[in-house]
């Protein structure tokens, strides 16, 4: 059974922690979080996991709502090229990152915000070691103001 | 007699070739209709015309107001290009450019068959930019609009101006290296008229890369301050020959991608998603940003995107039907330079 998410209140005294979301493939990088938890290796825990069957599943209508819904950054890791257990999900995934990326860049919307990387389900510590850049990455930026609606 | 060589007896030249192959076509019965332009009710637009007749091809003409593009009327076929007997009719197309690089792009992507469309090829000189010429006219009701040697001229109630074709031509138009539309190998039969064949197509994109360097707060003060007065009238979708899905992602209410009002933060993702689908398919012909009722620049969107894939993937849409669209495709030697990587 799943419980109910308790968010803690942070104190104000406390330091700003960006929220990232996650979309981790199922076949390598979900397992390389997992690998990185139980081999208990450190990593943020400002990321929130959607587990998602391919990278290639990911459209950029996920990566552009979690933005608008407010999340300060945005994570997408796959398998490594030549690995997808779909033979090619990653790489047509890969060239519609690029665009994305570039146009995020276009629009003034920094880059940063959105991260892409590579993690196979042996690479428990590399998982755990992009997850900390993508971190500082994102707290470096940031809260996420651009898309925040105005009343 | 002199002879005045100019905009306006290149555009008799156009529209008597046109004509006369429009004519031949008719009368061999090679094809069935034919889409091309005619004189439009409102002044500063030429609108879409369909004849099956051969007495009616006095009525297409050519000028540089003919900004729409016509590949928009053939996915999904308009009613009068199906027959309830013979299915799909034969459809000739007046076609510049854009037009051609439009019908070969859907071929492409498989939502025409090469071999029920006749082009006509036309060897385009650019069209007027409206926004710009409605600008400057202001509040004043434009009444006719005729073109005299290598101007524009527009007449109103109590004013007459001039404007200068190569100044007040579309963006787009000016540094268009796609006039005329590709010929393909594999479709002999498929262009009459003017047609060229392109081999590589080289584009600088200054105006692109200068904005490119700018900060991202100043990008983003630019694009907002343009982006904001949209009205989301989803003109710049109606009239674009690439967007043909039955249900668009803005429509779509299970799941809502996005809000539904004119907030600047809705704006934006309506404008960063619509660009997203039109990487690697815009054929550049300008026309979602002249038929913008706020006057929105939607060219240097494209322009960018044109941009990225050339630069990404050396892709040029609407050359060849048999290349595949970059955004279907993947080549595992990719640049990735994007991705995060351990130190």
């Amino acid at each position: 059974m799943t419980e109910p998410i308790v968010e803690t209140k942070q104190s104000e005294s406390k330091e700003w922690e960006p929220k990232i979301i996650a979309f981790l493939c199922n076949w390598c990088s979900y397992a390389g979080a997992d690998l990185a938890g139980v081999s208990r290796i450190q990593y943020p825990p400002n990321i929130r996991i959607v587990r998602v069957p391919c990278s290639g599943r990911i459209n950029a209508y996920f990566i552009i709502k979690s933005l608008t819904d407010g999340w300060d950054g945005v994570v997408i890791s796959g398998c490594h090229p030549g690995d997808c257990h779909y033979i090619s999900g990653n790489l047509v995934a890969r060239r519609r990152f690029a665009i994305l990326k570039e146009l995020l860049e276009f629009f003034g919307i920094e880059p940063g915000r959105v991260n892409f990387m590579w993690a196979s389900a042996a690479e428990g510590e590399r998982f755990a070691v992009l997850i900390r850049k993508a971190t500082e990455i994102v707290k470096k930026l940031g809260p996420n103001k651009k898309f925040e609606k105005k009343w | 007699m002199v002879i005045i060589v100019g905009l306006e007896t290149e555009n008799k030249d156009i529209e008597n070739n046109m004509q006369e192959i429009a004519k031949g076509l008719l009368k061999e019965k090679k094809v069935d209709v034919i889409i091309g332009y005619k004189k439009g009710t409102l002044p500063l637009l030429s609108q879409p015309i369909i004849i099956d007749k051969e007495e009616d091809v006095d009525k297409l003409l050519w000028n540089n107001l003919c900004y729409v593009n016509l590949a928009k009327y053939l996915v999904p076929r308009v009613p009068r290009f199906v027959d309830s007997e013979k299915g799909n009719l034969k459809v000739g197309v007046v076609a510049k450019g854009c037009v051609g690089r439009g019908l070969i792009h859907l071929a492409s992507e498989n939502k025409i068959n090469l071999d029920e469309i006749t082009i006509i090829g036309i060897p385009c000189n650019g069209v007027v930019n409206r926004q710009r010429v409605e600008m400057e006219i202001g509040e004043k009701e434009i009444l006719e609009v005729s073109v005299l040697g290598n101007n524009v001229i527009v007449k109103g109630k109590d004013f007459e101006k001039e404007f200068p074709f190569d100044e007040y031509m579309n963006e787009l138009c000016k540094g268009c290296k796609i006039r005329k539309p590709s010929l393909v190998s594999k479709f002999p039969d498929l262009c009459v008229g003017e047609c060229e064949e392109y081999s590589n197509i080289v584009d600088e994109f200054d105006d692109i890369a200068e904005f490119e360097s700018k900060t991202p707060e100043e990008k983003w003060e630019y694009i907002t301050e343009a982006l904001s007065v949209c009205t989301r009238c989803y003109a710049c979708r109606e009239a674009c020959p690439m967007c043909y899905c039955n249900l668009c992602f803005v429509d779509q209410n299970k799941p809502v991608w996005f809000g539904k009002t004119t907030d600047l933060p809705d704006i934006i993702v309506y404008h960063l998603i619509r660009a997203m689908h039109m990487a690697g398919r815009c054929v550049a012909c300008g026309a979602c940003s002249l038929v913008c009722p706020m006057g929105i620049d939607l060219n240097f969107i494209n322009r960018k995107l044109e941009k990225i894939v050339k630069e990404r993937f050396d892709f040029t849409s609407g050359l060849d039907p048999d290349t595949l669209p970059p955004m279907v495709d993947f080549k595992m030697e990719d640049a990735e330079e994007f991705m995060l990587e351990e130190d």
